[in-house]
């Protein structure tokens, strides 16, 4: 599924965040997003998912043009999206925080709806994907960290949607876990998803994305095939500062 | 034998308002300090539906129930923009006006000087006038409280309240428009605290505005944390034990008025010592934050 960001703004009490950014984010490739901090990416990836009205510009995914978009209303677009400060339902099982995703949305629905074998079976799927069914019955509070950073990408593996926002996934890992987060990462690439990775580490981003974007005060810098980007002599002063 | 089934008449009430509450509080996270309102409402439509327009008690809870969920309904919208402590302090302001309405409204209400002579239900030519029958009545609509209340959190309506509680936005993210998931579960637990009120006031045939008052509210949510938030059996468990209490203290021979002070002392402490020690109350599955 290809997404096309027309003129996207954002600004906070004058302050533009995001400034008439636009780009096209191909499917069965990995997108990166790289930029200094305060450039705009988190923003970016709020915008996208519904968790910040955008003041101007359209998002269209496939052939929907997207003037507004709520929170709730993200997943039917297909979109999903991990947090780069962990948001797990904590007081509750780690199985919970995947079957979440797999049930009724609708308040009548949900309410006469029990869990089926499918639903269960297809949560102990996910965390058998990413090393946590041994964790199923604990709650999700007492997972490590890294456990923590698997459980919120299962939890968006399980939409089974066709647009992955990462906001910042490997952030604090051991190398272990990176690499389990890099396979996961490739089998979503394989199925032909759009996955839009943010990230700080420029090998993971060089090991890992296809086409790369760099943001800087909101607006687009650079954007191209990931190893001429950085190779760009523009964006190795403007961010990488060497 | 009268009295042990005066209290277990009176259990049964604050178990249904309990269980009510749990699933506001302990299961979607929304601390409400408005349960009394819905009670009273609840009290008030069934006496008024039964003395001034003759019907039964059944039809007058029927009626009742649906004025509690309809208030409810207009309260929740507007509370639906609250959040926390915020949250808190809103359903406060709303228990404040349902009771002034209550107490100012003496035309329909009669303000302080309450509603007497409330009669008892009767089915089918069946009077619940003797309080052992009642008590089986009450226990039955209990029962079915705790049934549709077990009901709602075993389903996947409770599983996405849970969520709710633990990260609104990031329930929100998976599709779920959450407005509407606490919206419904309010009106559910006002509609329940309505019959609690249609049986109180039934059963003690006379009530006044000063029953549903904030102090109301605040005892039975000490109830819900008492017990246990977001567990069921944790609010019936509560409701046993701060009804069972205040009659203990009448064995050790204190005067009426000092046990009725500190009865408000000993749930004062309670309180306090269960956000020190066992957030989570007794047996609870949710720890406030």
């Amino acid at each position: 599924m290809e997404l096309k960001i027309k003129n996207l703004s954002k600004s906070f009490e004058g302050v533009k965040a995001v400034d008439d950014l636009s780009l096209e984010l191909k499917s069965g490739i990995v997108n990166g997003i790289v930029g200094p901090n305060g450039s705009g990416k988190t923003t970016f990836v709020n915008l996208l998912s519904g968790l910040l009205p955008y003041d101007k510009g359209v998002v269209v995914i496939e052939n929907t043009k997207i003037k507004k978009m709520k929170p709730f209303e993200s997943l039917g677009y297909g979109v999903t999206r991990t947090f780069q400060d962990v948001r797990l339902f904590e007081q509750m099982k780690v199985i919970d925080n995947i079957l979440i995703v797999l049930t009724k949305k609708d308040v009548f629905g949900s309410l006469f709806e029990r869990q089926s074998d499918y639903q269960l079976n297809t949560a102990l799927d996910i965390l058998k994907k990413v090393g946590l069914y041994s964790k199923r019955n604990e709650l999700a509070l007492n997972l490590s960290y890294g456990q923590r950073k698997l459980l919120e990408i299962g939890r968006a593996l399980a939409t089974k949607s066709d647009v992955y926002l990462f906001d910042e996934p490997f952030a604090g890992l051991f190398k272990e876990i990176k690499k389990d987060v890099i396979k996961l990462i490739n089998e979503l690439k394989k199925e032909n998803k759009t996955v839009i990775l943010i990230e700080h580490d420029m090998d993971l981003i060089r090991e890992l994305t296809d086409q790369l974007f760099v943001i800087d005060a909101g607006k687009l810098l650079a954007s191209g095939k990931s190893e001429d980007v950085l190779a760009n002599k523009k964006v190795i002063k403007a961010y990488l500062g060497n | 034998m009268d009295y042990l089934v005066h209290i277990l008449i009176l259990f049964s009430i604050y178990g249904m308002l309990a269980i009510s509450l749990n699933l506001v509080v302990g299961y979607s996270g929304l601390l409400s300090v408005t349960h009394a309102a819905f009670y009273g409402i609840g009290a008030y439509a069934t006496t008024l539906l039964m003395i001034n327009l003759d019907l039964n008690f059944f039809l007058s809870l029927l009626i009742g129930m649906v004025f509690s969920g309809g208030t409810a309904l207009l309260i929740g919208l507007v509370l639906s923009k609250f959040k926390d402590d915020f949250y808190a302090i809103a359903s406060l302001g709303f228990n404040v006006i349902v009771y002034s309405i209550m107490l100012n409204w003496q035309t329909l209400t009669r303000g302080p000087l309450g509603i007497p002579a409330i009669p008892r239900p009767s089915l089918f030519g069946f009077s619940f006038f003797g309080n052992f029958w009642f008590l089986i009545l009450v226990l039955f609509f209990l029962i079915i409280t705790y049934l549709i209340a077990r009901s709602i959190v075993n389903s996947s309506f409770g599983r996405v309240l849970k969520a709710i509680r633990e990260n609104e936005l990031a329930t929100q993210i998976f599709g779920y428009n959450t407005k509407y998931f606490k919206l419904t579960i309010f009106v559910i637990a006002a509609v329940m605290a309505g019959v609690a009120g249609s049986f109180f006031a039934s059963y003690v045939s006379f009530i006044d505005p000063s029953t549903f008052t904030m102090h109301e509210s605040i005892f039975i949510l000490s109830i819900v944390i008492l017990g246990g938030l977001a567990n069921l059996r944790g609010a019936v468990l509560g409701a046993f034990i701060l009804i069972i209490l205040p009659e203990a203290l009448r064995f050790l021979g204190l005067p009426n008025e000092i046990a009725a002070q500190s009865r408000q002392l000993i749930y004062g402490v309670i309180l306090v010592l269960l956000m020190l020690y066992r957030p989570q109350g007794l047996i609870g599955e949710f720890k406030l934050k």
